[in-house]
């Protein structure tokens, strides 16, 4: 018992709750962006892996770490392109669509890298971001250290959630982007374009799930490795019906996740007995209890799934 | 410019989609050779060469399509439910435990060959189904969309094998890797061709086509199941109950999936790791797409893939190009079938 209060007690549990969050907020925010608009974006495992690719391998040949952010952002718009123009004017399955990209982005991402590093057997690294304090507020004590001494993206994330907040709900833009989501005839009927509106709005979410990607290699670790987005991306598109799909309880959810995920990490070294596999499963079967409880209570963009074209019912 | 959607799509076109989804896809990777410095041509001639040109490789690719028919199928079978079952890969690796599990009890590994063969096989379909009926239950109870959950019991799926195969089926044999008790001899699928790799799968795998093809062309069922997909409503209407209809196309999905890693642990490897399936899974998404559902298609599908992924080892060797371009090109060309089928269906108006 004590021991559990040690690891909760402890500032390095909170310090990691929010770097553990930072890649799922931005990937949560993606798909939720997405969705609000009608389009289900499962290319998300696929941008994350490129995102994350993209970031490291810029960085990797001399660029600075923000045009590894931005480079994954513009990687991930891309394929958020390719996405949306298969899924809006030619309303093919977004299911289908959507697992085409993540296998396609999934196994390019890979190709390049062994590409850029044919032969190592242990991944090359970069220097990753480094926390920036932010002054006066990281020397509160305890919120200090959990919450104003994280590294740059990770305020960058926290500011996408209220500009997102904010734009969804208090700007015309946001309105016309839900109305698009819940009846994209409606919206065209108003002069609206709903096409656009979705084209675009896909491919800013698969930016910021590219950015969530490159959070990984820039910030979190230093290095990239196939497989490392290990389901992060499936997450996050389970958070968005957990947080009913609007930005603030993305970030409540995000957060939540994080906290069970670092404390585990933690429990894990004070357990003994019991496998590190079941620890390791705790996230995805939190995920999936997370969309028992919240399924049928959450409220569903209403022409989620549902291709438009102009002239057709 | 607008799309038109066409009356009777022509049959012809239907068939050219496939092989110009195909074409497609290997123009673009083609591009991506290129740009690491090789010629497409000479890769592509060295793929066709390393998957078809010898009888070790023959043999290989054969040996690679097995489980990418039974996993295509998985997918075909219930996409055509519109059940979105993305766990493949977990039911595989279900599959491949059962089998394993099923060999470690004295009784079943004294029994004569046949029998053995014929329970690991059921042990392991029915462990896929099991992997897939919970999140079709969690579905129908609770209206869980089951895209996110098979894909999220594919991770707890390979977890769960990797915690079998370091506590109570590890091998204590095995110089401490981690991997399963192997299975019996008695539960070892024969092999087809001598000193190759090439086992009677590949006969369960074709025999499982056509069945499936039976079934969803000949059978009540099979109309139930396709009316389910076009449009649930209807079929409710019509008198196709819903519930069960999913439940059975579940068993026939999950069922071929677990079937495959059943399979792939009785005719190739002899034991299990985590590292059994090089995402066995995820291909027959694709598989069952560029066979546009259709059973029998998803032979072919599958062979076309074993070539990529066989052939590609081989051309890596020679050219130096990651044989990533195998998994690109596949995955690439279900992005171009999807845009193939569509043309096939609607014409472009100016």
């Amino acid at each position: 018992m004590s021991t559990l209060l040690d690891i909760l007690s402890s500032i390095g549990m909170w310090e990691a709750v929010l770097r553990i969050a930072t890649p799922l907020i931005f990937g949560t925010l993606g798909v939720l962006l997405c969705e609000r608009v009608g389009v289900l974006n499962l290319g998300i495992e696929g941008i994350m892996t490129f995102g994350a690719m993209v970031g490291w391998l810029t960085v990797y040949s001399g660029g600075d770490l923000w045009t590894g952010m931005l480079a994954a952002a513009a990687a991930g718009a891309l394929f958020g392109l390719l996405h949306a123009m298969m899924t809006v004017p030619l309303g093919l399955s977004q299911h289908v669509t959507g697992l085409g990209i993540t296998l396609f982005a999934s196994s390019l991402s890979y190709y390049i890298f062994r590409l850029a590093v044919p032969t190592a057997s242990s991944p090359p690294t970069v220097t990753p971001f480094k926390p920036l304090p932010i002054p006066g507020l990281s020397e509160i004590p305890f919120v200090g250290p959990v919450l104003f001494s994280q590294t740059p993206p990770t305020y960058l994330a926290l500011a996408v959630v209220a500009l997102l907040a904010f734009g969804l709900y208090r700007t015309p833009l946001g309105l016309a982007l839900r109305m698009t989501g819940e009846n994209p005839h409606a919206a065209d009927a108003q002069g609206l374009d709903p096409i656009g509106l979705r084209i675009g709005a896909i491919m800013a979410g698969s930016a910021l799930m590219a950015m969530g990607g490159a959070f990984l290699t820039l910030a979190a670790f230093n290095s990239f490795f196939p497989t490392m987005i290990q389901g992060r991306g499936w997450i996050c598109v389970a958070l968005v019906v957990f947080a009913s799909w609007r930005p603030a309880r993305a970030l409540l959810g995000a957060l939540l996740f994080a906290f069970f995920d670092a404390f585990q990490l933690r429990l894990q070294t004070v357990v003994d007995g019991v496998p590190y596999q079941l620890f390791l499963m705790l996230p995805y079967l939190l995920s999936i209890l997370a969309l028992i409880l919240m399924a049928r209570r959450a409220r569903v963009p209403q022409a989620l799934m549902q291709p438009y074209r102009r002239g057709e019912r | 410019m607008r799309f038109e959607r066409r009356d009777h799509p022509s049959r012809g076109l239907t068939l050219l989609a496939p092989l110009g989804a195909i074409l497609a896809a290997l123009l673009g990777a083609g591009v991506l050779i290129a740009i690491a410095g090789a010629n497409p041509l000479e890769a592509y001639g060295l793929i066709l060469k390393g998957a078809l040109g010898s009888r070790l490789g023959f043999s290989e690719m054969l040996t690679r399509a097995t489980p990418l028919i039974l996993t295509g199928l998985a997918a075909a079978v219930a996409f055509r439910a519109r059940l979105w079952n993305i766990g493949g890969e977990g039911q595989f690796y279900m599959g491949a435990l059962a089998v394993a599990a099923f060999g470690m009890i004295p009784a079943i590994a004294s029994l004569p060959a046949p029998l053995a063969i014929l329970l690991c096989l059921i042990a392991g379909a029915v462990a896929g189904m099991v992997l897939l009926l919970l999140p079709l239950g969690l579905r129908l109870k609770f209206g869980v969309d089951e895209v996110v959950t098979t894909l999220l019991l594919n991770f707890v799926a390979v977890l769960f094998v990797s915690l079998m195969i370091e506590g109570a089926m590890k091998d204590p044999l095995a110089f401490g890797w981690p991997q399963s008790v192997p299975v019996p001899d008695s539960a070892v699928l024969p092999k087809l061709m001598e000193r190759t790799r090439l086992h009677a799968g590949l006969v369960i795998a074709v025999v499982m086509a056509v069945a499936v093809w039976w079934i969803q062309s000949r059978t009540v069922f099979g109309m139930r199941a396709r009316a389910t997909g076009l449009n649930p409503r209807a079929a409710s209407f019509a008198g196709v109950p819903l519930g069960r209809t999913l439940i059975v196309v579940a068993c026939l999905s999950g069922g071929m999936a677990g079937l495959a890693g059943a399979i792939e642990v009785m005719g190739v490897k002899g034991y299990v790791s985590t590292d059994l399936s090089p995402s066995y899974g995820y291909s027959g998404i694709i598989i069952a797409m560029l066979a546009n559902l259709n059973p029998l298609g998803v032979i072919a599908a599958a062979l076309f893939s074993a070539v990529m992924f066989v052939g590609a080892d081989s051309m890596s060797r020679a050219l130096g190009i990651p044989s990533y371009i195998a998994d690109v090109t596949v995955a690439l060309s279900l992005l171009t079938m999807l845009v193939a089928i569509f043309l096939t269906q609607y014409r472009i108006r100016k």
